[in-house]
């Protein structure tokens, strides 16, 4: 099944749409309820880094029986370091965003650490495609 | 879906059901669904939290309590109640009075049910000291099935320790064995707000068997001691009283009433549609830093239960006043110490899963699939007339063989329109939801 979702840059209040969707749909399918949790908090971070450092993005999940896979493509600055940025704790949030209690710079280490398989593509000035796999079993 | 009409704590009458679908509209998690002019529950999905018997204007879903004449099997008959029957009546009706009725109705001996939470209290804290946070608490019985149905990843946060009523209930009973009473002779019996709590102690979680050999609805017995309290009937004052009660416990079942007592931060959150939105984010890890949390199914919580008449406002003031007239601690506490913790515990509350399309993940996915399919063709309108809650619910029902497109009255209309369905068709479809007779009137 393939579900797609729009992000919009600086909506912080609507940020965990696509993560309550697929849980909700990942529950109705009996996934095991630790799968989802990893599924659930990947994907929110993956949303709200588009929302809190890109312009625009959309989320695509494709779930077959095996597993998910998650592509969050947006359009944005890019990642100019990518090593640097999976670093824990490593954040250019601005202050007005660590104020709304995001950009403790955990984001991008908690979605490698939660997925079963994770790749980074990012252009500067360009923007980023994260693609996310986790399996269900 | 099964014919079963029944779940363990209320049933539909069939003769008193007229299909209003009132009911379908109300229930969490979409329990209900309205079939040949009944409404029809799903037992594996059903949580006893008894919304549906309080949207009823038929009074069509019955109680599943005990048949009071039961309390005559025992020797001795104590009745646990709890501090909410009390704000059932106005402040004018002094609470003495009302114990002595409870005897005169046939019970030799009354026992506050909140007695065991000063200590119960101690035990909790310990508990949430130890515990992976938040703590979830294990009060409303209606809570412990919604999560066990609906978010099964948070069955773990229960705390897995009894509630008051079952600490007070093993307290007499211990109390009773000691005093060399037969434990046939003994009827404990409690005085319920709720159906949950019915559920609770009919079917308990947790690998625990309850003491407790029948529920009394409150709504009934309120009737039945107002009844002799309005009549000046005389009354003997033959009961023996075990009224003792700290204002900790007399609040307990109120909203605030448990969190209050807990360390550290805590959060009490009352009615089901506040607690379900919580538990949302709680189970996408949004919370951090949350000690405790007090859900409780009802608005005001137990003030507001289903059993209980009296305006929940009104009934909750009410707590509170008695609350403000009682001592910190009350006489039996020490009592109640020496053996809680030997009985308290309970094991690890398991889920109870909701299989929405299929145990196979192949073929829930091919029918999720087509159900999303469907769910484009329906109007969004929710309007029920299908006999499912929602063009969301009617679709799952189709791709589970448990309906029909035709039941969508939008769809049918076109189908019409188009010449594709006859009149009659149409008309029989109607009458399998809704029932032959509801057609047949003559206006
Ligand atoms: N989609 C993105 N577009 C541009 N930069 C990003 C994106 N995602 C992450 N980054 C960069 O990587 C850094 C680290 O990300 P993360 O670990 O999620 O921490 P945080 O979001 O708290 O800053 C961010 O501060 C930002 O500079
Ligand atoms: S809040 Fe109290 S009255 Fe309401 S369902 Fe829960 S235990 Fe019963
Ligand atoms: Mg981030």
């Amino acid at each position: 099944m393939k579900l797609e979702y729009k992000v919009e840059g600086g909506d912080f209040t609507a940020a965990g749409f696509a993560s309550s969707q697929i849980k909700k749909i990942l529950k109705q399918l009996n996934i095991d309820p630790s799968v989802i949790k990893r599924v659930v908090i990947a994907l929110y971070e993956a949303e709200v880094n588009i929302v809190a450092h890109a312009y625009r993005g959309v989320i695509k999940a494709h779930i077959e029986s095996g597993g998910i896979t998650l592509t969050l493509e947006d359009e944005g600055p890019g990642i100019p370091d990518v090593e640097m940025a999976m670093t824990p704790g490593f954040s250019t949030a601005t202050k007005a965003v660590r104020e709304m209690g995001f950009g403790a710079g955990m984001g991008l280490p908690n979605i490698s650490e939660n997925a079963d398989s994770f790749n980074i593509e990012t252009i500067v000035g360009k923007g980023t495609t994260l693609t996310i796999g986790i399996k269900f079993k | 879906m099964s014919r079963t009409t029944y779940s363990r704590a209320l049933e539909i009458l069939d003769d008193v059901c007229i299909g209003c679908s009132h009911c379908m509209k109300v229930c969490p998690t979409e329990a209900l669904r309205v079939s040949d002019g009944k409404a029809i529950i799903h037992a594996d999905w059903c949580i006893d939290c008894g919304e549906c018997y309080r949207i009823c204007p038929n009074r069509a879903i019955r109680v599943m309590d005990d048949d009071f004449k039961q309390i005559y099997n025992y020797k001795h008959r104590v009745l646990l109640v709890p501090s909410v029957f009390f704000a059932q009546f106005d402040d004018s009706v002094p609470r003495e009075k009302i114990y002595h009725i409870i005897g005169e109705l046939g019970f030799t001996e009354v026992c506050a049910v909140e007695q065991s939470v000063d200590s119960l209290t101690d035990e909790v804290n310990e508990y949430v000291r130890n515990a992976q946070k938040p703590v979830i608490s294990s009060f409303c019985p209606a809570i412990i099935r919604l999560i066990q149905v609906r978010f099964p990843s948070l069955v773990d946060h229960i705390m897995q320790l009894l509630p008051p009523i079952e600490i007070t209930a093993q307290y007499y009973k211990n109390k009773f064995a000691k005093a060399g009473i037969p434990e046939s002779d003994l009827g404990i019996f409690y005085l319920t707000p709720c159906i949950a709590k019915i559920a609770a102690v009919k079917s308990p979680v947790g690998g625990y068997t309850s003491p407790i050999n029948g529920v009394i609805n409150m709504d009934f017995f309120f009737n039945k001691v107002y009844l002799v309290y309005k009549q000046r009937l005389p009354v003997s004052g033959n009961i023996s009283i075990n009224g003792e009660l700290s204002s900790k416990g007399i609040l307990y079942p109120t909203t605030g009433g448990e969190s209050a007592n807990v360390e550290g931060r805590t959060l009490a959150i009352d009615g089901m549609s506040n607690v379900i939105d919580f538990l949302e984010i709680l189970e996408n890890e949004e919370i951090d830093g949350v000690d405790f949390l007090e859900l409780r199914a009802c608005d005001q919580s137990c003030a507001g239960g289903i059993l209980s008449h009296r305006n929940r406002f009104l009934t909750a003031e009410s707590m509170k006043k008695y609350a403000a007239t009682a001592p910190d601690y009350h006489k039996l506490t020490l009592d109640y110490q020496r053996y809680t913790s030997a009985v308290v515990h309970m094991d690890r509350i398991e889920p109870r899963s909701m299989v929405k399309y299929d145990r196979d993940i192949d073929a829930a996915l091919r029918k999720m699939e087509r159900a999303r399919e469907l769910r484009e063709l329906f109007p969004g309108i929710d309007c029920g007339a299908c006999g499912a809650p929602s063009c969301e619910a009617l679709a799952e029902d189709i791709v589970k063989g448990q309906s029909e497109i035709n039941a969508c009255i939008f769809l049918r209309t076109l189908y019409e329109k188009r010449g594709e369905l006859q009149l009659e068709e149409a008309i029989k479809i109607m009458e399998r939801i809704w029932g032959r007779s509801r057609f047949d009137k003559k206006l």
